[in-house]
């Protein structure tokens, strides 16, 4: 894969965008003539790839998926994001049958995963428009570093200011490891496809995007969001955790702007008061 | 003599759950999520069917006559994790029966 150009790499605010929510979304990045080729492709399959398969090689007996992350702006993004050619980790097409009668649970894929400096990303492509009723991918914006394992949040039906997914066709989103997802029913008549790669890094994702704006404001302003279903006193631990997270992407350990993580990490040992002496502690002689 | 209780089938009743998670312990907190389940059969709520509470508080779901039957309990975090984020904490159980 060739190295993507600088302008189609992801800035430090989008960076920090997809820190806070653990998503990416790029509308419509896929052309029409892409977008008209790709249900009879998805219908026909794509072949297996081995897991842990080079990208650059993954692909090549498939010349639409090899034209899908080579795209500009997908290739921008892949690289920022996980690095110069990184291993596939598997793929899926995923089809949601019209009037099909089932949603399922919100969930983690693969298995509970709790790496703090490293992080996979799956691509999602949406070859056609997904209305609500087509039942597009539902998501929650920041759930990506709860520590749970796969459906065990199940019991979750909906979330306030969770995502349901409605796209014009040819769009794509990066979704990290952790988010909780899940497809909804489909209500329509049609047939909705999904297209997935799961991509695992294969160098430390330390300042792989267009690093031009890193201390740009709104970098500070998307690490601080707060999403409506957070708790109000947790919300304030994903802010704590997300700092962190900024800090090894970033690679600056100092990095703190509303002092989260600084502020319950300040233990100074420099002491300043005169010394006591204890009467008790004296040592007596033995007579 | 001992009274022997109403199977469902005598009495008619069925039970329909509310799940409200809540933005503190307080009962009378924002809803940040609900799940509800259809004891009766005629509804089928499921993953991702709504983008609106149900009720804006837990105390609302006590006005409209929902009984409380569980609230989850307050632990403090295991030593060494006190900065993890996990499940939803602040988790309450309501009932009707219909």
């Amino acid at each position: 894969m060739p190295h993507p150009h600088r302008k189609h790499l992801l800035t430090s605010v989008q960076m920090a965008h997809f820190v806070a929510t653990g998503a990416l979304r790029m509308d419509a990045v896929v052309p029409d003539d892409m977008n008209q080729q790709a249900i009879e492709v998805l219908k026909a399959g794509i072949p297996a790839v081995p897991y842990g398969t080079p990208l650059s090689e993954a692909f090549v007996d498939s010349d639409f998926v090899q034209r899908l992350v080579q795209l500009p702006e997908v290739a921008g993004a892949i690289h920022s994001l996980v690095g110069p050619e990184p291993t596939v980790d598997h793929h899926a097409v995923h089809i949601r049958k019209a009037h099909e009668g089932e949603a399922q649970n919100l969930h983690g894929d693969a298995i509970i995963d709790v790496r703090t400096d490293a992080f996979d990303v799956q691509l999602m492509y949406y070859p056609q428009d997904v209305t609500l009723e087509m039942g597009g991918t539902l998501s929650v914006p920041g759930s990506h570093l709860r520590r749970t394992n796969e459906s065990d949040t199940g019991r979750y039906q909906n979330l306030l200011g969770q995502t349901r997914l409605v796209c014009p066709a040819g769009t794509v989103q990066f979704l990290h490891h952790g988010i909780w997802h899940g497809g909804r029913k489909n209500d329509s008549d049609i047939d909705r496809y999904m297209f997935k790669i799961r991509f695992n890094p294969t160098v430390r994702q330390v300042r792989l995007w267009n690093t031009d704006d890193l201390y740009d404001e709104q970098v500070a302003a998307e690490l601080e969001q707060n999403f409506p279903w957070y708790e109000n006193a947790t919300g304030r631990l994903e802010k704590y955790n997300r700092i962190l997270l900024w800090r090894a992407i970033s690679g600056d350990d100092t990095y703190d702007p509303n002092y989260w993580v600084t502020r319950v990490s300040n233990r100074p040992q420099r002491v300043v008061a005169d010394r006591v002496t204890n009467p008790h502690g004296t040592k007596k002689e033995m007579v | 003599m001992t009274a022997t209780a109403e199977t469902p089938q005598q009495t008619g009743l069925r039970q329909q759950v509310l799940v409200l998670y809540l933005a503190s312990s307080a009962l009378d907190a924002r809803v940040v999520g609900w799940s509800t389940y259809d004891g009766t059969g005629e509804t089928h709520p499921t993953t991702g069917d709504s983008d609106e509470p149900p009720y804006a508080t837990g105390l609302d779901a006590l006005k409209d006559g929902w009984r409380l039957f569980q609230a989850s309990q307050l632990n403090p975090p295991y030593p060494g994790h006190e900065y993890d984020v996990s499940f939803l904490k602040h988790e309450f159980f309501f009932e009707k029966l219909v």
